[in-house]
């Protein structure tokens, strides 16, 4: 064992890595509970996700257009979770798990061919003097546009939840859709653009994991990054800023197993690999006593009489 | 315009109609896929649904339909109970996983001593084992509220993890050359979980699957407590008035649940797989879950479409081998069954009314 090879700050670098899919799931999935809806297929829009963003980069060798597609994609199978949940009326718990189910499914079928395929990488962000500040520098300034994006839309999330109308009229939807149907907003419009919104997040999270984490595609790959991001909502009490707390810290645990097994600790690599899926149990037994902060339309569904 | 209108009560005939219009619905999608895949889709959904039950080969494929069945619909059985009273374990993968590993070390305890009380001793430990695992989130959610769902798959990953460790470690075969994987069950007679009648699939898994049915029909139909289970599900502002205790049911679904999904991995792991390796489980805690929605959350109806889903596996194993159709095709075919399901079942609690627009 030899844990002196473990260097601090390369640790917090890739921590920060590691967490950005989770970020980008929990965030979309966060404005989609907001409007009252639970969408359990984050981990099949994922996946969706990492392969449609794999292929095209693949493809056209520009991961840009790759984390493109993958948004595309991931918002398109979460309108198959619409066309269920908001026009069919059926039960969201259900639909989700579907959603999951599919996606993993076609996922692999999308991915046949991209087995062992090396993606096109995306260059790391340089800023002359602050990515070159010793310490600060790689942890802060070095890191790939798309982990900034994902901090960008936490920070976008809050405020627009938080100071503007649209903000105001989604949360109302989420506490009490009767009621904000009487004030004459459009429930399911505002509730089929969040889920849209939840999906091209998690897609975008999926693509991370395929074309920057890892970067390869193989089948199920994203290993239940979804569902974590699911438990990072509860979590977070449904607030933008403690997605990106959550986020820090189950990414955390990962990247400090994934370096105790590189260093050889005499823990077993089975045990080590399971210590985030205890962690997010842990962390849901804590803080499951507060349900207060749940939106209050969570999961009901909705349908207009009149 | 189209208008929806709740139907007072849930249409009977819809709910009888609305799986077989699914998966029509879900043949000609499919087949359109296969079509696109560069299969010839007439022939793909004839391979998949006409070839295991009447084809060439059927005499071999007729048994697998049991053997592939019989898991399917041990798990769902259990699954629909938690499903209709709203209490959702969808971990049943790891449930099968725990369930089959508790049961196989009671077995390989005993090598090489041959008697007559290993295999029951082996039933009794992988349903155990089952329960145990489900009893995770049950207890955590009787006792702090945590959502079940989302604890039962966590367990999954944790338990496909305690898999690896154990056919790698504690479980592995110490005659087997290093490899990873424990010793043949299927080589121990008194672990074995042989075919009843030789080569008709016919095994204790599957006899364990049609008692499980016949005992959630009486349970549902004829007890209280399936009373219970289906008024929590349906009204659970008067199931509590009713005086049901939803803690009780929590754990009992759950647990019910947990220990059929082990006794499935256990009847796996003795009989058709033979021995725990890393990756002997295929998905049927997942797939379980379509089953149940497909059979209605009714026990005859899980024993139908644990059937069909079992045909759908066998099929898509042959159409893989002869027409090359990718395995994940089947996978994505199971998907859209599901998706059609939930999507039709609209027609079972709402009328579609056509209606002149008015002025408001």
């Amino acid at each position: 064992m030899d844990l002196s090879a473990i260097n601090p700050v390369l640790l917090i670098a890739s921590l920060m890595v590691a967490a950005t899919p989770l970020l980008l799931a929990a965030i979309g999935e966060l404005v989609v509970e907001k409007a009252g809806v639970l969408n359990l297929g984050v981990e099949g829009m994922m996946i969706v996700g990492a392969i449609s963003g794999f292929a095209i980069a693949v493809e056209t060798g520009s991961p840009w257009l790759g984390f493109l597609a993958a948004a595309v994609g991931g918002a398109a199978l979460s309108l198959l979770f619409v066309v269920l949940t908001q026009v069919a009326l059926a039960n969201q718990v259900a639909s989700g798990l579907a959603l999951t189910l599919f996606g993993l499914g076609l996922s692999s079928l999308m991915g046949q061919s991209y087995v062992g395929v090396k993606p096109p990488r995306m260059a790391e962000l340089h800023i002359p003097g602050l990515s070159d500040m010793p310490v600060l520098g790689p942890i802060l300034f070095s890191h790939d546009p798309v982990l900034y994006l994902g901090v960008a839309i936490i920070a976008a999330v809050w405020a627009v939840l938080k100071f503007t109308r649209v903000g105001l009229i989604l949360r109302a939807v989420g506490e009490n859709h009767d009621a904000a149907h009487a004030l004459g907003y459009k429930v399911v419009r505002i509730r089929i653009a969040a889920i849209a919104f939840g999906g091209a997040c998690a897609g975008l999270g999926g693509a991370y994991i395929s074309l920057i984490r890892v970067p390869q595609w193989t089948e199920g790959m994203t290993a239940g990054v979804g569902w974590i991001a699911l438990a990072l909502v509860v979590f977070a009490s449904w607030k933008p800023w403690r997605v990106l707390l959550g986020a820090y810290l189950f990414g955390g645990v990962t990247v400090v197993q994934l370096n105790l097994q590189a260093a050889g600790v005499a823990i077993p690599v089975e045990y080590l690999a399971m210590s985030p899926y205890l962690v997010t149990i842990l962390v849901l037994v804590i803080l499951s006593a507060d349900k207060s902060s749940a939106p209050a339309a969570l999961g009901r569904i909705f349908h207009a009489s009149h | 315009m189209i208008r929806l209108e709740k139907r007072p009560q849930p249409s009977r005939g819809w709910s009888i109609a609305t799986p077989l219009v699914a998966v029509l619905a879900t043949m000609l999608f499919g087949g359109l896929l296969f079509g696109v895949l560069g299969t010839n889709p007439l022939q793909a959904i004839e391979t998949i649904f006409w070839e295991p039950l009447f084809g060439e080969f059927a005499f071999y494929y007729r048994p697998q339909l049991l053997v592939k069945g019989a898991p399917l619909v041990l798990i769902a059985i259990g699954l629909s109970l938690g499903f209709r009273a709203g209490i959702w374990n969808i971990g049943a993968e790891g449930q099968y996983i725990i369930g089959a590993l508790t049961g196989a070390a009671v077995g390989l305890a005993f090598y090489p001593l041959e008697a007559w009380y290993i295999f029951p001793l082996m039933v009794i430990a992988g349903a155990l084992g089952g329960w145990l695992w489900a009893m995770i989130p049950a207890f955590l959610k009787v006792r702090f509220g945590t959502n079940e769902i989302l604890v039962s798959l966590m367990l999954v990953y944790v338990a496909e993890q305690f898999l690896a460790s154990m056919s790698l470690g504690l479980l592995k075969n110490p005659e087997g050359f290093g490899f990873p994987g424990s010793r043949n069950l299927q080589q121990y007679d008194s672990a074995h979980n042989a075919d009843l009648i030789a080569n008709t699939g016919m095994h204790w898994g599957v006899v364990a699957a049609l008692i499980a049915v016949i005992f959630a029909y009486v349970l549902l139909n004829r007890h209280m407590l399936g009373f219970h289970i289906r008024l929590t599900g349906e009204a659970p502002r008067a199931a509590r008035f009713a005086g049901v205790r939803p803690s009780r049911l929590i754990l009992l679904c759950l647990g019910m649940s947990g220990a059929l999904a082990g006794l499935a991995g256990m009847f796996e792991v003795s009989g058709p797989a033979g021995q725990v390796s890393i990756d002997f489980n295929v998905g049927y805690g997942f797939t379980a879950i379509i089953v149940a929605f497909l059979g209605r959350l009714h026990p005859v109806g899980i024993l139908l479409a644990g059937g069909l889903m079992a045909l759908t596996y066998i099929g898509g194993e042959i159409a893989q081998g002869q027409l090359g159709l990718p395995a994940a095709a089947i996978q994505v075919f199971q998907g859209m069954l599901l998706f059609f399901l939930l999507a039709l079942d609209l027609l079972t609690n709402y009328r579609i009314a056509l209606q002149k627009p008015e002025v408001a």
